[in-house]
């Protein structure tokens, strides 16, 4: 498509015409490029700055005088247990709601198509349900079952099964239409030779389904990471909170301290941005479903 | 799920024999069944609860039923103003972060150089929590971060402004905010628009001598439409529910100017525990999620893409 409109403005313009353009273009990307990145170089000078230096130089301003990584280690001791909460729920939860999107996904293909339809939609609405609308009954119900009598751990075990609940329609959506993509004549003719459902997934369809795992992975990975609305309901005891919820309290408590704030920001954001970062594409295509 | 096996055999006797059927109940069963319970349950006994007048400690009377909750909304006045503000919020996040996203889609979509590395940038804030972007967006409005600080640096100091303190910028600032947090993810959309796209479409428009805006305003965005649809429908539903920013930013109680029925609900519910209440708001908040998600399904369903 840019090569038509640049043979166009080939014929049309002169050589200095189309070179001003890809300034132009340039420009404009290196812009928007600065616009996006504002708010974390911002954030990252003031994380590195004194309190001296906060006061009295800009956000622009890199930190050349009064350098000190004392934010840093400030919330790091701050965020420490929170970030091992974090990562005790986020990987049960982002491998066993991608596990069970799996298998639904696969199992359905052997329902009857209204079946599967009607699985389908009440699995997509459920993607979009504003969590607003489950926020009581779920603390009433936890309350009920009541796990975090049995241990003071049990509140993060909540949060980690509402997690998996959650997840699974989104998981399953994503594998759904990555299956019906896949070969069907392998698993026909496995079928005829008599291996049974559970030989076809192990066998043929889980080793396939690689690639997916990594995306529905990375996707469940992000946003149960990220999530604070189910932590802020559920989890009641300092000693179970998750990064979100701790990077909220010390936001309080050090309101006047935005280089604390700004790495432990950071320190909360890390492992989301180095998966981002290394998995970038499987994270877009998560995002455009 | 007998009688939905019953109904599928009557409509459609040939096809998914039982026995794969009940082979593959122990695959598809447990997943459905927990999406049923903490979903589908919750939902329905959010419900239940919303016509019970519960309020304060101790637990709800399911054998009195009322419809005050929803009775007082009209008269209550933060109730109103949250809807008046939701609603902005979704109109305004949603138009312009399509129009930033679609501008960046275009951009980045011709033919340039390290154009992976722009696209990583421009969707990087999609991967950050809000509590994240709360954090780091309450310094770029603070009266000496960076916003007052580049108005002060080209002469426009006078523009500077208490943008979290007033009640006139508060719900703007969290907009633009979420503007730049969700413009990439609509460009990714747009992109993998623009590139199904056939190439000869283009090539037909200029044959007919169409100018580069012609191209794009007459053949390009209207094949567009349904990664519009598709994005439209996200961001909506995500203006419905945008609370972690705002209760990062402002707390329970961010005012009447910024208050937003997402955080409305939580402050009746989890910090008066008016729970009825809240659980009433929630269905309000899911009532206005199905009229944008419904006819959204429905079409899909329809063209065949669930």
């Amino acid at each position: 498509m840019a090569t038509t409109t640049d043979d166009k403005s080939e014929q049309t313009d002169t050589e200095t015409g189309l070179e001003l353009h890809r300034v132009a273009l340039y420009g404009a990307l290196l812009a928007l490029v600065g616009a996006y990145l504002s708010p974390l170089y911002s954030g990252l000078t003031t994380a590195f700055k004194t309190q001296e230096a906060y006061r009295n130089t800009s956000p622009l301003q890199p930190p050349i005088e009064g350098v000190t990584i004392d934010p840093w280690l400030t919330a790091g001791s701050e965020l420490a247990f929170a970030m091992v909460n974090s990562f005790a729920m986020v990987i049960p939860a982002a491998v066993l709601s991608a596990l069970f999107g799996s298998l639904t996904a696969y199992g359905l293909t052997k329902v009857d198509w209204r079946g599967q339809v009607f699985v389908l939609v009440l699995f997509l609405a459920a993607v979009f349900i504003p969590y607003q609308a489950v926020l009581v009954p779920l603390r009433q119900f936890w309350s009920m079952v009541g796990l975090s009598q049995v241990h003071p751990r049990g509140e993060l075990v909540e949060l980690t099964i509402t997690h998996i609940a959650y997840g699974i329609p989104i998981c399953t959506i994503l594998f759904r239409s990555y299956y019906q993509t896949l070969d069907s004549e392998l698993i026909e003719a496995a079928r005829l030779d008599g291996a049974s459902l559970a030989r076809i997934y192990r066998k043929i369809v889980l080793p396939l389904s690689l690639p997916m795992f990594a995306v529905t992975l990375i996707y469940q990975f992000t946003q149960v990471w990220n999530d604070f609305l189910f932590a802020l309901v559920l989890l009641s005891n300092r000693s179970n909170y998750v990064v979100t919820l701790e990077l909220n309290a010390l936001q309080g408590s050090m309101a006047t301290n935005y280089s604390v704030q700004m790495a432990g920001a950071f320190i909360a954001a890390l492992p989301t941005i180095l998966v981002y970062i290394l998995f970038g594409e499987q994270f877009a295509k998560g995002q455009t479903l | 799920m007998d009688s939905l096996r019953n109904s599928i055999k009557r409509l459609n006797p040939l096809s998914a024999s039982d026995s794969d059927f009940f082979e593959s109940m122990p695959f598809w069963l447990p997943a459905t069944a927990l999406v049923l319970l903490f979903v589908y349950g919750a939902i329905g006994w959010n419900v239940i609860i919303s016509f019970t007048g519960w309020s304060g400690l101790g637990q709800p009377d399911y054998t009195n039923f009322t419809l005050e909750m929803y009775r007082q909304m009209p008269s209550d006045p933060n109730f109103m103003a949250s809807l008046r503000n939701t609603v902005a919020l979704l109109v305004a996040f949603t138009g312009v972060s399509l129009v930033v996203g679609l501008g960046l889609a275009l951009l980045v979509d011709r033919k340039i150089r390290f154009e992976s590395t722009f696209r990583t940038i421009y969707l990087l804030p999609m991967a950050l929590s809000f509590v994240v972007t709360a954090i780091f967006w309450s310094w770029m409005y603070a009266s000496n971060g960076l916003i007052d600080t580049m108005l002060n640096g080209i002469g426009l100091g006078w523009l500077s402004q208490d943008w979290l303190g007033d009640p006139r910028f508060k719900l703007a600032a969290v907009i633009v905010a979420l503007i730049w947090q969700f413009s990439g993810y609509c460009m990714i959309v747009y992109l993998a628009g623009l590139r199904s796209i056939p190439n000869d479409h283009y090539e037909a428009a200029r044959i007919d001598g169409a100018s580069t805006l012609k191209l794009y305003w007459r053949i390009i965005i209207p094949q567009l439409r349904s990664s519009t649809v598709g994005a439209t429908v996200v961001l909506m539903v995500f203006a419905l529910k945008a609370f972690d920013f705002i209760y990062v930013m402002f707390g329970t109680n961010p005012g009447r100017s910024a208050d937003i029925l997402a955080v409305t609900m939580y402050r009746e519910a989890f910090s008066s525990s008016e729970w009825a209440y809240g659980a009433a708001i929630a269905v309000v908040l899911f009532a206005l999620a199905l009229t944008i998600i419904g006819p959204y399904a429905y079409t899909q369903y329809k063209r065949g893409a669930l």
